[in-house]
């Protein structure tokens, strides 16, 4: 067993004995949010980091993913690990028709494309009565709590298995053969496909990765806050922080949207708490600005740099 | 006469309204030696990019090695042993010159080389060119001539019986210019048919068995290079009536 799986089950466990020994309810509220970031950042960056098409419309994603979630859970009341993997699995298949948008759309015209989906999204939504319209919709929290002390504590594990999963994923696309090819991709579409990358395919199966796990964090959304109408579900919030948080972390690497998204969580969080929750977006705006033009390869890039330099 | 390498049909390409390419016909043998020449515009990149993969004909047919390969797409062309060269280099620009490398050795050659192998072929292919030295540097600090060998040597690691090299020696100093003719040289001696597209005369007229000129999309004329030069359409072609 490598380095890496020893690391995930620690966190784990970690993440277990914490819901074991922590009373105080908003260290799993915090939890949660800061592992909803990463999962989102994490499935950002597999399309947008490691293939270099930008995606603005991961609100979109995440809000199917939660839709999806009230609409079965309305019709038919299934389980969490179904409708999550509902979720998953709708906007996977979103996510395979953004991949065939990259046939005909690059760069910021590929950007305003997913942009304007989340906007078609957003409408349908705000029209279907059945999940509650423009007006929203209340949504009881499962009875079934497990061994766990209360229904958060649940939800932040099942957040907690969910991002490994996205991570796991990120890192192996990253580290293995396609990987290679989604950077040739990257930096060179059609030399790519002439020295023999797929590109069509890699491209078609970053997108649906990028999609089931944007899907699978927001299926447990409406349990978590109980309360779901499209403006909270597609908030800009959500899009930014799925950019912002790789872009800090570092788009390169499979690991940067998992340093961004604790640093960023973290920051946010904390400031919630301490001065006010209207400066989250301000924070990001001047953190993301900071990043972009200071050190454009993230926390990573710039450990990556140092390291390079101490060596030669 | 061998059964061609390579044979192209009638090929037509068509952008809107104008015609790039109005049925052209070129076959390569095995181990063969061409050169591509015209004036600007005359539809030479277009052809190389036609029988890559890069775009798809409008009409005629593109047979490679027995096989009708017009509808398949450039990455499965590239596998089955049609590299080519850009005329500007497209370098993968965030990684190393040796990183370049592996992504055809891992793609376009996958299926014919030991995978357990890739670093020890990359390294052995940029010794040839003259690239070892580098191998470590990230390929955005190249100079001209040694981007213009990273696109060949990464063309190589594709290990084509055909390559196209599309004006590899543009802009090129004219001991620079022999440098990429050795290598060329070599690599034909190796066994790969090569097709060279060049404006340099002295180097294609030297490098070539065999010459096709184009003009304004059609083929004008085609022979070794000694009757090339004579050729009086070749001649008002390129100086005027």
């Amino acid at each position: 067993m490598g380095r890496f799986w020893i690391i995930a089950a620690t966190v784990f466990l970690a993440g277990l004995l914490f819901t074991g020994t922590v009373d105080n309810e908003f260290y799993f509220f915090s939890g949660y949010v800061i592992l909803q970031g990463m999962i989102m950042a994490t499935a950002w960056n597999i399309l947008g980091g490691f293939t270099g098409y930008v995606n603005f419309g991961s609100a979109g994603f995440f809000a199917v993913g939660a839709y999806t979630s009230i609409a079965l859970n309305q019709a038919f009341e299934l389980p969490l690990p179904i409708l999550i993997l509902a979720g998953g699995l709708v906007c996977g298949l979103i996510g395979l028709a953004t991949g065939y948008l990259t046939l005909r759309l690059k760069g910021i015209y590929f950007a305003i494309s997913t942009l304007a989906m989340a906007i078609v999204f957003e409408t349908f939504v705000n029209n279907w009565e059945y999940v509650g319209g423009a007006a929203g919709a209340y949504v009881l929290t499962q009875v079934d709590k497990l061994f766990f002390a209360s229904h958060v504590e649940l939800l932040f594990m099942v957040m907690l298995m969910i991002a490994i999963a996205a991570v796991a994923l990120a890192r192996y696309l990253s580290t293995s053969r396609i990987g290679q090819g989604l950077t040739a991709i990257r930096d060179d579409e059609l030399a790519a496909e002439c020295m023999g990358v797929p590109t069509l395919r890699l491209k078609l199966i970053s997108a649906t990765a990028m999609g089931v796990f944007m899907g699978m964090a927001g299926a447990p959304y409406p349990f978590f806050v109980t309360f779901v109408d499209p403006i909270s579900a597609f908030s800009l919030f959500i899009a930014v922080n799925a950019i912002a948080m790789p872009l800090i972390g570092g788009t390169k690497f499979w690991y940067g949207p998992v340093i961004g998204a604790l640093v960023l969580g973290l920051t946010q969080e904390i400031t919630t708490v301490t001065i006010s929750s209207e400066l989250n977006l301000l924070i990001v705006g001047v953190v993301l600005i900071g990043f972009i033009t200071l050190a454009p390869g993230g926390i990573a890039g710039l450990v990556q740099d140092f390291r390079r330099s101490r060596k030669g | 006469m061998a059964a061609p390498l390579l044979d192209v049909r009638n090929l037509t390409k068509r952008f809107g309204g104008f015609v790039a390419l109005d049925g052209v016909d070129i076959h390569l043998k095995p181990g063969e030696r061409l050169g591509l020449i015209g004036p600007n515009g005359s539809g030479k990149t277009t052809m190389i990019n036609c029988i890559s993969g890069a775009l798809f004909i409008d009409e005629g047919e593109i047979v490679f090695e027995g096989r009708d390969i017009t509808a398949l797409p450039a990455h499965r062309r590239a596998r089955l042993g049609i590299a080519r060269s850009f005329q500007i280099p497209k370098p993968f620009r965030s990684m190393t010159v040796i990183e370049n490398l592996h992504i055809p050795l891992e793609y376009a050659a996958w299926q014919r080389i030991e995978h357990g192998r890739v670093g020890e072929l990359a390294l052995e292919i940029l010794e040839r060119m003259g690239l070892a030295d580098l191998a470590h540097t990230n390929c955005s600090d190249l100079t001209q001539i040694d981007m213009r060998k990273l696109e060949l040597a990464r063309a190589l690691a594709a290990k084509p019986s055909v390559l196209i090299s599309d004006e590899t020696m543009a802009g090129l100093s004219s001991g620079e210019v022999d440098e990429i003719l050795e290598i060329l040289f070599a690599l034909n001696e190796g066994g790969v048919a090569v097709i060279m597209i060049e404006h340099i005369m002295r180097a294609v007229m030297r490098y070539s068995e065999r010459i096709v000129v184009l003009d304004a999309g059609r083929k004008i004329a085609e022979g070794p290079p000694d009757d090339i030069v004579r050729n009086p359409d070749v001649e008002r072609v390129y100086l005027g009536e």
